[in-house]
């Protein structure tokens, strides 16, 4: 095994630069990548001590290339290097040329891949190498979440639960881009990111608990189901409200930078959060205040029934970046192993050069947008299977771990049948244990509850005395 | 500046001969003035200087001193780390404060004018009002907003709006009204000190009056509980809740009252979230007559609420319908013959004491 993984990362190392800054003018083209090269096979991380791991990483310098002035000439062609004016803002060439720029690039930004759709390395790719015990762990962790939204999603269905959110083909985006940071990391989700705290720890009873909203929830009986947050995994609880986190993570990372600690906060939004004011103020007062912030757009195509050519009219989500004074890039989603390089890569800048990165991943949600919704209605089953059999990123990762010898159809059915068997456990365990007391109602409102809560509490009290008819006995006091 | 520096090496000589505070209050003599301005400044200064997790945040209020120089000097002494002048977007640095709480930072937000929070109210409530509970206690948002709110002079209706009802109505959430130096100060410093979010109404017009202050409120450790009212004024024959500059009227009124023989009690409530029902209905017990002032819209104002916690508390002792001045119903006009009819003025409030004693006086405009 590790023979094995030397000659991958041999074979890395010998590509072009690992990782570099382009500058784009108007027009994109295939320009010269000239970088520092650097691959980093990360040491065997210890994911319950995640500290030990930090210093033996070497650290990475990802190096800018030098802004291109051919480029900038071929669009305007008579620009003098003596034609400079000075306004608020520094100086700008100008020219007498009226010219706008054009509202869309020529070609699309393209997107950083690494594994084709077999689940073969691409020629000339690089990335962040993962050691077979990573790999293994990103692998079967996509295949928990996969299986816990296909058996929560039933479980509504059944009437179970009231509600439930599937994150179905954002398997890598989740799983990958939580691999590659570190327990100290703030997440700030949106709500499609329960793999993020899978892989942190969070325990299928203990996200079967918050579904079930019952006395062993963490979160006693608040929220609707999906709506997660542990303190102790750094995972803010989720909101409903679109994009407001976004703020909130520059506000956290600003709070780590004055701290001094080294971590970043990092942010999970889909292509309809990204039309939200909140998004447009985030980013900006990102740069303006140099956070270490991570970006990460799931761009999956929909909006509930909104697909993006009613969401917006730019280049997706990452050219945006730019405009903000943010770096950059688009990632193919559904590939774990690129998820997992641009997210380390994002990291290692976004905390050494205290800077703000936008990732913006490319996927497709194949499930609905939640249980209260009917995508059938608005899009073709046709679309909806495609994505869901040909374009899986669990399968796609599992041909990859598979040619590298670190997994087999055996250890396949062993997981699948045994993180089934350990959900539907979890479930049924869930449905038993009693609803949160009376008392979750009135605490947590203030830090001290207040005296006018107290008595409202002492009067519901004596109501469900006076009146136990009233009261279902099945509520505990 | 200058009178900053003065209260602050006041207040260091004073903590050094501390022991017998008793003693104290016999000095009299030593009876100094302060602007509400400078009991924020002051405020802000002191516990920004004993926390270094206290920082500020808003439009202006660095290199321009603060829109209305509340947050005078604050910059050259802690710098731009702790005394931040933001983009104008106050969805976004109200967002960016209210992450700051979450992990563990005490910023103080400050609004140009709570008018402007409404682009903000989102993570106001929903970010922070609700956060400690929705995470089970996981979350806490040690946070201040704070700001000028409700009336100006000769702004318009986008500058007047007053948010005091809007934002009390919000479970988890206090809210605190300031009238004095003293309230300014004592419940600012309560307001950064504690652990939930805290919207801090303060008044525009109120920040150039002079209020005498006691060593006490000097001391940086002087702190106002939240959630007590002060009385004011005390009296015996009718009630009169208000608060921020509404109280200066209402003191007012009871002065042009006690000249007709009615005694007024003057209720400086402080506190509008959480409210001092327990201060207001034994009031109200006393003297059985109850007049509620506040300058901002009457529906589901402040003053409703009050009336309602009277009636469902003390209904027995009441000897007249409890009496509500609020402002007009309309946006604010500008021109200045209009707006100050649209506000409650000290007449008003007279006659409405006049009438809950059953004086019969003729409704103020009819």
């Amino acid at each position: 095994m590790a023979m094995r993984m030397r000659n991958v990362a041999n074979h890395v190392k010998s590509r072009m630069g690992l990782l570099s800054v382009t500058n784009h003018g108007a027009s994109f083209s295939s320009s010269t990548h000239i970088g520092k090269f650097l691959a980093i096979s990360p040491p065997v991380r210890d994911f319950k001590n995640p500290d030990a791991n930090f210093s033996k990483i070497a650290t990475c310098r990802f190096e800018s290339t030098k802004a291109d002035s051919g480029r900038l000439g071929s669009q305007y062609s008579s620009i003098d290097s003596n034609q400079v004016l000075d306004f608020p803002g520094g100086k700008v060439a100008f020219t007498p040329e009226m010219k706008f720029l054009s509202e869309s690039l020529k070609e699309r930004i393209p997107c950083y891949r690494v594994l084709d759709d077999n689940g073969q390395l691409i020629e000339d790719s690089n990335f962040v190498g993962v050691s077979s015990e990573i790999a293994r762990k990103i692998y079967s962790d996509m295949v928990t979440l996969q299986t816990m939204d296909t058996i929560f999603y039933e479980a509504q269905r059944q009437g179970r639960i009231s509600f439930y959110v599937t994150a179905i083909g954002e398997e890598a985006i989740n799983i990958a881009s939580a691999a590659a940071l570190t327990i100290d990391d703030l997440v700030v989700p949106q709500y499609r990111e329960p793999g993020v705290l899978l892989w942190r720890g969070f325990t299928l009873q203990e996200f079967a608990d918050q579904c079930f909203s019952n006395r062993g929830d963490s979160c006693k009986g608040r929220q609707m189901p999906a709506h997660y947050g542990s303190k102790k995994h750094n995972y803010f609880t989720v909101a409903s409200t679109i994009a407001s986190q976004l703020p909130h993570a520059v506000g956290a990372a600003y709070s780590l930078k004055m701290d001094g600690k080294d971590a970043c906060a990092v942010t999970y939004f889909g292509d309809g959060g990204s039309s939200e004011g909140d998004f447009h103020a985030a980013l900006n007062f990102a740069a303006v205040m140099e956070a270490p912030v991570i970006f990460i757009c799931r761009n999956n195509g929909w909006a509930i029934s909104t697909p993006i050519s009613d969401q917006f009219r730019s280049d997706g989500v990452v050219v945006r970046g730019q405009a903000y004074g943010v770096r950059s890039i688009r990632v193919d989603g559904n590939d774990a192993l690129a998820m997992y390089s641009a997210v380390y890569a994002a990291r290692q800048m976004a905390i050494s050069e205290h800077r703000p990165i936008l990732v913006e991943a490319l996927t497709y949600r194949v499930g609905h947008h939640t249980t209260s919704d009917d995508s059938t209605k608005y899009r073709s089953v046709d679309e909806i299977e495609r994505w869901r059999l040909a374009r899986d990123p669990v399968t796609r990762f599992q041909k990859w771990i598979e040619n590298n010898g670190w997994w087999s159809s055996e250890a396949e059915s062993e997981l699948r049948s045994s993180v089934r068997k350990q959900l539907l456990n979890a479930i049924q365990v869930a449905e038993r244990v009693e609803k949160p007391p009376v008392a979750n109602i009135f605490s947590d409102v203030y830090d001290i509850p207040p005296s006018n809560l107290f008595e409202q509490e002492k009067w519901l009290r004596e109501a469900i005395k006076r009146h136990p008819q009233d009261y279902p006995s099945v509520f505990p006091l | 500046m200058l009178g900053i520096i003065r209260q602050k090496a006041f207040a260091q000589s004073l903590q050094r001969i501390r022991p017998a505070t008793s003693a104290w209050r016999g000095y009299s003599s030593a009876a100094k003035e302060m602007t509400v301005r400078e009991a924020l400044n002051s405020a802000l200064d002191e516990e920004m200087s004993a926390d270094p997790k206290v920082f500020l945040m808003g439009e202006e209020v660095g290199e321009y001193q603060g829109a209305y120089k509340i947050s005078k000097g604050l910059l050259e002494k802690y710098g731009p780390e702790r005394v931040l002048d933001t983009p104008i977007t106050e969805a976004g640095f109200t967002g960016i404060g209210v992450g700051a709480a979450y992990y563990g930072l005490k910023p103080v937000v400050e609004f140009m004018t709570f008018n402007f929070s409404m682009q903000a109210i989102d993570h106001i409530i929903n970010s922070a009002a609700k956060s400690n509970y929705m995470s089970a206690g996981q979350i806490s948002v040690p946070i201040v907003f704070r700001g000028p709110n409700g009336a100006a002079a000769g702004v318009g209706a986008q500058h007047s709006h007053c948010y005091a009802s809007w934002y009390a109505s919000c479970p988890g959430l206090k809210v605190l009204a300031p009238y004095s130096s003293e309230d300014a100060r004592g419940l600012l410093k309560a307001a950064i000190r504690d652990p939930d979010p805290v919207v801090f109404l303060e008044n525009e017009l109120l920040y150039g009056e002079s209020f005498p202050v006691s060593a006490e409120v000097l001391d940086s450790s002087f702190c106002l509980p939240i959630g007590k009212a002060k009385i004011e004024r005390e009296g015996k024959d009718v009630t009169i809740t208000a608060f921020s500059k509404m109280v200066g009227y209402a003191l007012k009124a009871a002065e042009i009252l006690a000249k007709e023989g009615i005694s007024a009690e003057v209720i400086n409530l402080r506190s509008i979230r959480p409210l001092d029902r327990p201060t207001i209905n034994a009031s109200v017990r006393k003297t059985n007559r109850l007049v509620t002032v506040e300058e901002g819209f009457p529906q589901h104002g402040v003053g409703a609420e009050i009336c309602a916690s009277v009636i469902e508390d003390s209904f027995g002792y009441l000897d007249a319908p409890v009496e509500r001045i609020a402002g007009a119903d309309v946006p604010m006009p500008y021109a200045a013959n209009l707006e100050r009819m649209a506000v409650p003025q000290v007449e008003d409030i007279a006659r409405a004491a006049k009438r809950a004693c059953y004086r019969s006086v003729p409704m103020a405009a009819v």
